[in-house]
């Protein structure tokens, strides 16, 4: 099955079996192996995505229904010499230890932040009319769909909240 | 993942037309069917890809109502203002639900026909009448924890898992198909059945039945409240949840409509406990007496015991939330 894939910016012609993933088709097709398998079944975040700008678990979908679309991993949010704001975030509040969750982390919370930029609510947003606060609580509550095994979750929230902080001043001044 | 042939539709009619054979299951957004087909609980030789229908539009229709395409995600259903501000109770069930990534897969039409996730439903070493009739039932008998107090059988007592459809219940939603025989319109009541001796037919969609869209009736006045009691406060299902849009009239309830998740086959709602509340005053007493009504019907397994008094404490909470806002 020929698909047509538009991958952090370059153009990609993948011919694989339909039952393939987005997730395996990134990993085992194109060699993009900064998204990770954790559970494979949509639970843990550990393969998330943007397509289209929307954050997704790449395991809960198939390659072939993406044909034409665009799709951010990891490796078109930041590389080693130049991380996005997000990742430096990560580093400097310690939001990890062994590393498998946080290419899931950083893509799924670099998404989260233009969620809450366009004024989705949450659960536990006490009034969903407006626009939504940023405390910890809205971040983890944003962010559990990406679990964490070393429980660096109070990092992980920490450094978020410093760049949603970032941007919502950076809005106020535009 | 067993194999199977896959194809895109080109209209809601070759879609319909494709999906007529007993083996063919459409695909929306998946995030349900794809969990269920990597561990061969389901296991379709066809999938009909409907995404690019453009059943994508939330329109406003002419009587003051809503209508939300089959395919708008439950993320934008959840954020659009106009639910926001007048279905608030729809907006709180679909954020109580799943996570972000989910949300922003899931559809409107395949939240409502999602399968349950009851544990012997999914592993295909045990009994289960829904996955393969006849086989028996792993839960009675077993754990019980997500499983049905109401509306379950001696076959099966797994519960639907959705917080949207319970809100949508207690908004009197109408759900409108186009199958074979031509388009039809299926009040939400009527769209999941209860398991009798069939727990594998859980709708009244025939094959090759596609959900188009579901319309909600015009705003009613007074509060919506949502409540859902979980394990985790976060991305877990309910355990009961409870959707209520109530109205009142000069200190009196004059209408209630309650509707739970995470205790019944379907978004449960019981007449007679909504007409035990009509021109009462709100209070224990009128509570307590409702929730008599709903629980005398119960018939609770050893693990699952503890909705009984759940269920009563939550119909309470969201009585006396929704009664107190619908006075200010």
């Amino acid at each position: 099955m020929k698909t047509q894939l538009q991958i952090n910016s370059r153009e990609h012609e993948l011919d694989a079996d339909p039952r393939t993933t987005l997730l395996d088709a990134l990993r085992n097709h194109l060699g993009l192996t900064g998204t990770k398998k954790g559970c494979d079944h949509g639970q843990c975040g550990a393969c998330t995505v943007l397509v289209n700008g929307r954050r997704i678990n790449s395991c809960l979908t198939l390659a072939c229904m993406h044909d034409g679309d665009e799709i951010t991993t990891i490796e078109g949010i930041g590389t080693e010499t130049a991380l996005s704001r997000l990742q430096q975030a990560f580093v400097a509040h310690d939001g990890f230890q062994c590393g498998y969750c946080t290419p899931g982390q950083i893509c799924s919370a670099t998404a989260m932040l233009d969620e809450i930029r366009a004024g989705w609510p949450s659960n536990v947003s006490p009034d969903i009319e407006g626009a939504p606060e940023l405390t910890l609580e809205e971040v983890a509550e944003r962010m559990s769909g990406n679990l964490c095994r070393c429980a660096a979750y109070p990092n992980i929230r920490d450094a978020i909240l410093e760049i949603a902080g970032e941007a919502r001043m950076q809005e106020a001044a535009e | 993942m067993r194999p199977f042939d896959y194809a895109r539709a080109e209209s809601t009619r070759d879609a319909v037309d494709r999906a007529s054979d007993a083996g063919t299951q459409f695909i929306a957004g998946g995030t349900n069917l794809l969990d269920l087909m990597k561990l061969q609980v389901m296991t379709p030789d066809r999938l009909v890809d409907i995404n690019r229908l453009g059943l994508d539009q939330i329109e406003e229709t002419e009587d003051g109502g809503l209508r939300i395409g089959a395919l708008v995600t439950n993320s934008d259903l959840a954020a659009d203002a106009r639910v926001r501000t007048h279905w608030p109770v729809l907006s709180r069930a679909l954020l109580s639900g799943a996570s972000g990534q989910l949300r922003n897969k899931a559809t409107t039409g395949g939240n409502l026909l999602q399968r349950t996730r009851c544990y012997y439903f999914y592993d295909p070493d045990t009994p289960c009448n829904k996955r393969e009739p006849g086989s028996g039932c792993g839960a009675i008998g077993g754990m019980t924890r997500l499983h049905a107090i109401l509306g379950g059988s001696s076959h099966c007592i797994a519960t639907h898992p959705s917080d949207m459809a319970v809100a949508m219940r207690a908004l009197d939603a109408v759900v409108e198909t186009e199958g074979p025989d031509g388009a039809r319109e299926i009040p939400i009541a009527d769209l999941h059945q209860l398991p009798g001796d069939t727990p594998h037919i859980e709708t009244v969609l025939k094959p090759g039945e596609l959900i188009i869209a579901v319309r909600l009736p015009a705003p009613v006045e007074g509060a919506q409240v949502y409540r859902k009691v979980r394990d985790r406060s976060s991305y877990a299902f309910a355990l009961v949840s409870c959707a209520a849009v109530v109205r009142m009239d000069a200190g009196h309830i004059a209408q209630a409509a309650l509707a739970f998740g995470g205790i019944a086959p379907k978004p449960w709602r019981d007449p007679e406990v909504e007409a035990s509340l009509a021109g009462a005053e709100p209070g224990d007493a009128a509570f307590d007496a409702a929730a008599d009504i709903m629980l005398a019907k119960a018939k609770p397994q050893d693990g699952n015991s503890f909705k009984i008094p759940l269920v009563r404490r939550t119909l309470k909470a969201v009585l006396t939330e929704a009664t107190k806002e619908a006075r200010q």
